[in-house]
């Protein structure tokens, strides 16, 4: 036997530009806000990368504001084809900025350098991209001659794409002629505060977008605003449902993209070696800290031994560990909070006695980790098969048939993804017609695209990003 | 169908039963699990990402340098072509002693005897090509006559096609035939089975010949015959190394894999033992059991080795040109 | 003026295709505008809002997986049987609405019309929401409106007819079910709408119509767990934020109670048709 060790390769933190402190950004400037400053931890070596203030209720009442005058004055009545070059000029120089962005995204979120370069940034970047190109173009998206603005936005967004998902919601937002009051994750506010300064390098006039720090709180603040006029969410289902009770009878305009369960459904006849990534992929993508995580493996009895066992080897070759270094597949969990909730579940997952296999992988002394999980033998009624658990876990069940599968498929209140794996074109639409999901992945997984409209049936939320779907979200329609 | 003389031996049932006639054979053959093209590319290209430094980087370039099959195919070859070509293969690097020796060189038939001569005394294997190479066409006694000719002259590897046209027709009994006899034919002899992917067109036929010239008794599958575009690549070498994993599952037997052809600069070479290490295993990380089929390729490892240890960048005046 | 005694009809619900009465045994009486008497209707209790939801889910499949030519044609047969009860529609709307002969009959019209427009629409709402997305990569990527599932509607409390087919069109014609609850005071155009719809082929469980109180039973429909979407159009104004809060328990969707009643007689938009679907986007890798 051969060893070869990848000698370690990280990639340098100093290109984050990392700053001691952070200030929110409000009107146009960066300014202290009024409440209590939070500290941003990498978690994947315990330390404090930053202190950043964070929004006082009087600070979200002036974000509102601000973004009112912004959207009465300049940006509502601002022609589309401007508007447009503003959200293009973002694209681009976030573009120009990406290895920063890259590598502040791994310090504060976790997640691997690899993907931070590959997915995130750059689908950031081409989300603005794609939106620009709409702000003179709404006439033609299919929801009437004239489509206006709802007004401001108020929107709150995860830790676990912290970029990304803030231009998911401003690009649109803001292509359809909205202003912006955007509060990143408690954990991980630092890439959008750098697209913050990145928007005030683009000369966007002061108020069009405002980036407010802080917990829950602010959120709350920020979504029961009476001069918002849109609230989009993107998070847990239980949150999702105390914001749509909270906006209750307001008026305001809703979206929700919330938690998900997903199917991932191999059946014999699939091309297995590509199953076995897009299982991979799927799960522990990103952790699994993924809505959309194909966390449900459902695998046809016949092939089901064979596919583990390939499933098993490929997972073992995970390498797990810093996030900073371009060989790492699997990064940290993003907070200790989050630890908790995956060790507690996995913890069920053997009490209610499914069969655990874990990856020898090493893993690093400190920081935030768990070494890639798969259980096999879980059955419907399990905890693990139902709750998210946001983590590198996978739940492993069989089927036997198509409609079983749909059935086992379905039969979660969330709806967010599905995937489906057979060489067999027609079972392939039959099950897409059949399976409650927003996103239907056959024979790949995780695929995202702005011109593909992204969202949930039933308790993964309504509304949808991306596409011209997602134009009607930020249209008054 | 005739039985090959090897591989059938202690194969678990359900792979024996395959070779039983052309009808199982196809069965076999169809019943693999396709590969989905994006899938595959997909995951070469990030696994093509990663990024080997420093000691892991000398380890791999070494690795390369031995597992490098040196190779002059060429209308043009003269014996002191091949004489050089061996020189180079004993000595890579003149000036560092330590760089290791190449895993073998590869040539025609009839350069074969110059070949043994001028590696003399080393454990360097000399290939040959055979069966009609690069296309396969002539007739089944004349490819037999190629590989005795250059196994007679010495050739410890035989570095045979199949016949694509009899593949693509779906004559699956014919190429297994055709291997099984050449396997015969090689003796002791290695033998390579070159597939030439580039005319199978699609990973699902790479998968079946791959598995068809492992099931008729071939030590290697190899990608091409560097004669045809496209030759070797990253998604059908992992394929190929699916391929022997699940040979090594199945039957508990190791098969290389040897991709040939393109494969000119030290990071594509990195790229395809890491796909080695991470798809196959770490066994199949030594010459017994991967191989690089290429020429220039050699003197980029030797600059880049160069530039490993100097600290700073090498140039092609600083290597042999052979 | 004939000798002749009529025969009164009962007014039932219409729940799954068949005419129960509530299970709860309650009717409550109903009066034209002028307060005469016009009948006794049925008054569903929160266990007939349970049967309905059970069989509009059921109805679900069927619904949904029939071609949308299809639900096209049996949508369109509808509006042939309407103008076939045109009279009677006229005279029901007349008495509930308070209106004129002349302008019930152009509001029964324009309900016919309304119906036609919307069963027009099955087969083409598809390709007006849906997509083929160009995505960056070597995938087919498409989109296409699917239909939310079992939708929960309150009726207009004043268009009796007109209203009720604006809001129940659109809903089915999407390949959704529908749980109904009728407008409170002017039941009747809708008691005869369902009788309409069970001698049409619209299957059993489609459209459940229920009448009776819209407080008492609006919050059952906003809260049972297995009812995907509500239309609050009908909602009492002070009950409408506290329903809406109840759809949250399960994450429903919502179209919204507006300040006053829209006009009915405006042409419609699309908007009816987009509140009831679910965009779902399938990829699949393009290879040889």
């Amino acid at each position: 036997m051969n060893t070869w060790e990848y000698a370690p390769a990280p990639e340098s933190r100093d290109i984050a530009n990392l700053k001691p402190s952070y200030r929110m950004f409000l009107d146009g400037q960066f300014v202290e806000g009024g409440g209590e400053p939070l500290k941003s931890v990498n978690p994947a070596t315990e330390e404090v990368l930053a202190e950043v203030s964070t929004a006082a209720p009087s600070d979200v009442d002036k974000a509102v504001k601000a973004a009112r005058r912004a959207q009465d004055k300049v940006w509502g009545r601002m022609p589309g084809a401007e508007r447009a070059k503003y959200i293009y000029r973002i694209a681009r120089m976030i573009a120009e900025r990406a290895r920063e962005l890259a590598v502040l995204e791994s310090l504060d979120n976790g997640k691997p350098i690899r993907e931070s370069r590959d997915v995130d940034v750059p689908t950031a970047s081409a989300h603005f991209f794609y939106h620009a190109g709409w702000a003179d173009k709404l006439a033609y998206a299919g929801l009437g001659p004239d489509p206006k603005p709802l007004g401001v936005a108020g929107q709150v967004i995860p830790w676990n794409f912290p970029l990304l998902m803030a231009a998911w919601k401003i690009a649109p937002a803001l292509a359809c002629g909205n202003t912006v009051v955007l509060k990143p994750a408690e954990t991980t506010p630092l890439t959008a505060l750098v697209l913050a300064e990145i928007i005030q390098q683009a000369d966007l006039p002061p108020g069009v977008v405002n980036i407010l720090p802080g917990a829950g709180g602010v959120g709350a603040e920020l979504v029961n605003h009476a001069e918002v006029d849109k609230v989009a969410f993107t998070g847990s289902t239980e949150v999702g449902k105390l914001i749509q009770r909270s906006v209750a009878g307001t008026g305001k305009k809703l979206t929700l993209e919330l938690g998900g369960k997903a199917a991932n459904i191999v059946f014999d006849d699939a091309p297995l070696d590509q199953a076995v990534e897009g299982i991979v992929n799927g799960i522990f993508f990103n952790q699994g800290h993924v809505c959309c995580a194909g966390s449900r493996l459902l695998v046809q009895e016949s092939v089901a031994g064979e596919l583990l066992d390939k499933l098993r080897v490929r997972v073992a070759t995970l390498r797990v560990g810093d996030p900073l270094d371009k060989n790492t597949d699997v990064g940290a969990i993003n907070s200790r909070e989050q630890l908790t909730r995956i060790t507690d579940l996995v913890s069920a997952g053997e009490q209610e006695g499914a069969e655990k296999w874990v990856s020898p992988c090493p893993l690093p002394d400190k920081g935030f980790f768990v070494a890639p999980t798969v259980f096999s033998g879980v059955s419907q009624a399990m905890r693990i098969a139902r709750e998210e658990i946001f983590g590198p876990v996978l739940s492993v069940l069989t089927f036997r048939t198509p409609d079983e599968a749909i059935a086992k498929a379905n039969n979660t209140p969330y709806g967010l993804s599905a995937g489906i794996w057979t060489d067999k074109g027609s079972r392939i639409l039959w099950m897409a017609d059949r399976l409650r999901a927003g996103v239907v992945w056959a024979n790949t997984f995780n695929r995202f695209d702005p011109t593909a409209p992204f969202g949930g049936y039933q308790e993964s939320g309504f509304g949808r990003e991306g596409g011209r779907a997602g134009l009607e979200a930020y249209l008054d329609v | 169908m005739s039985s090959p003389p090897t591989a059938s031996t202690g194969l678990p049932p359900h792979l024996s039963d395959a070779t039983r006639d052309e009808t199982s054979l196809r069965r076999f053959l169809h019943g693999l699990p396709g590969v989905d093209q994006v899938g595959v590319e997909q995951r070469a290209a990030g696994l093509a990402t990663r990024s080997i430094k420093k000691a892991s980087k000398l380890w791999a370039i070494d690795t390369a340098i031995s597992m490098v099959d040196l190779t002059t195919l060429e209308g043009a070859d003269t014996d002191g072509k091949v004489r050089s070509l061996c020189a180079k293969a004993r000595r890579p690097d003149p000036e560092r002693p330590e760089v290791p020796p190449v895993a073998a060189v590869c040539v025609y038939p009839d350069l074969v005897p110059t070949a043994v001569e001028a590696l003399r005394g080393t454990d360097i294997n000399i290939a040959s090509v055979s069966t009609a190479f690069p296309s396969g066409r002539s007739s089944l006694p004349v490819k037999i006559a190629d590989t005795e000719l250059a196994v007679a002259a010495g050739a410890t590897e035989v570095d045979m096609v199949i016949d694509r046209g009899a593949f693509l027709s779906g004559r699956y009994g014919q190429v297994f035939d055709e291997i099984a006899t050449i396997r015969r034919a090689s003796g002791e002899a290695h033998l390579k089975v070159i597939l030439e992917t580039g005319e199978l067109v699609t990973y699902d036929n790479v998968r079946r010949a791959s598995w068809l010239a492992m099931l008729a008794g071939a030590d290697f599958i190899k990608t091409s015959t560097g004669k045809v575009s496209p030759a070797a690549t990253l998604p059908v070498t992992h394929v190929m190394l699916q391929a022997v994993r699940d040979w090594h599952t199945a039957t508990g037997t190791v098969l290389g894999v040897k991709p040939a052809g393109g494969i000119r600069v030290t990071k594509d070479a990195i790229r395809y033992l890491v796909a080695v290490h991470e798809v196959a295993g770490p066994q199949w990380l030594t010459p017994d059991k991967f191989r690089f089929g290429a020429s220039s390729l050699l003197n980029d490892l030797l600059m880049q080795r160069r530039a490993q240890l100097d600290g700073h960048y090498s140039g092609p005046d600083y290597v042999t040109v052979d | 003026m004939s000798d002749r005694l009529t025969v009164a009809k009962t007014y039932k619900l219409y729940v799954g295709g068949a005419f129960p009465r509530s299970e709860s045994g309650r009717s409550y009486p109903v009066h034209d505008t002028k307060g005469t008497f016009l009948a006794n209707a049925a008054q569903a209790s929160r266990k007939d809002v349970r049967e309905a939801v059970v069989a509009a889910r059921k109805a679900v499949g069927g619904w949904s997986g029939a071609t949308a030519y299809n639900r096209g044609q049996v949508l369109y047969r509808v509006a042939e049987l309407l103008e076939g009860r045109r009279e009677q529609f006229a005279a029901e709307i007349a008495a509930s609405e308070g209106v004129n002969g002349k302008r019930a009959q152009s509001t029964v019209d324009a309900a016919i019309d309304r119906w036609v427009w919307y069963a027009g629409w099955t087969d083409k709402i598809a390709t007006v929401l849906g997509a083929a997305n160009p995505v960056a990569g070597p995938y087919f990527s498409f989109s296409v409106p699917e239909p939310t599932g079992v939708v929960g509607v309150l009726a207009p409390q004043t268009s009796s007819l007109l209203g009720l087919v604006s809001v129940l069109a659109p809903v089915i014609a999407t390949g959704n079910t529908a749980v109904v609850v009728t407008s409170q005071d002017r039941p009747l155009p809708a008691i005869t709408l369902s009788e309409v719809l069970a001698t049409s082929d619209v299957p059993g469980g489609v459209v459940n119509l229920l009448t009776g109180r819209t407080a008492e039973l609006a919050p059952w429909l906003a809260s049972h767990a297995d009812v995907n979407a509500v239309d609050l159009t009908g909602a009492p104004e002070s009950l409408a934020a506290d329903l809406e809060r109840a759809c949250a328990g399960t994450v429903k969707r919502v179209l919204r109670r507006r300040a006053t009643e829209p006009d009915w007689t405006e042409t419609p938009d699309i908007s009816r048709l987009r509140a009831f679907v679910e965009t779902k986007t399938v990829w699949h890798p393009k290879g040889r």
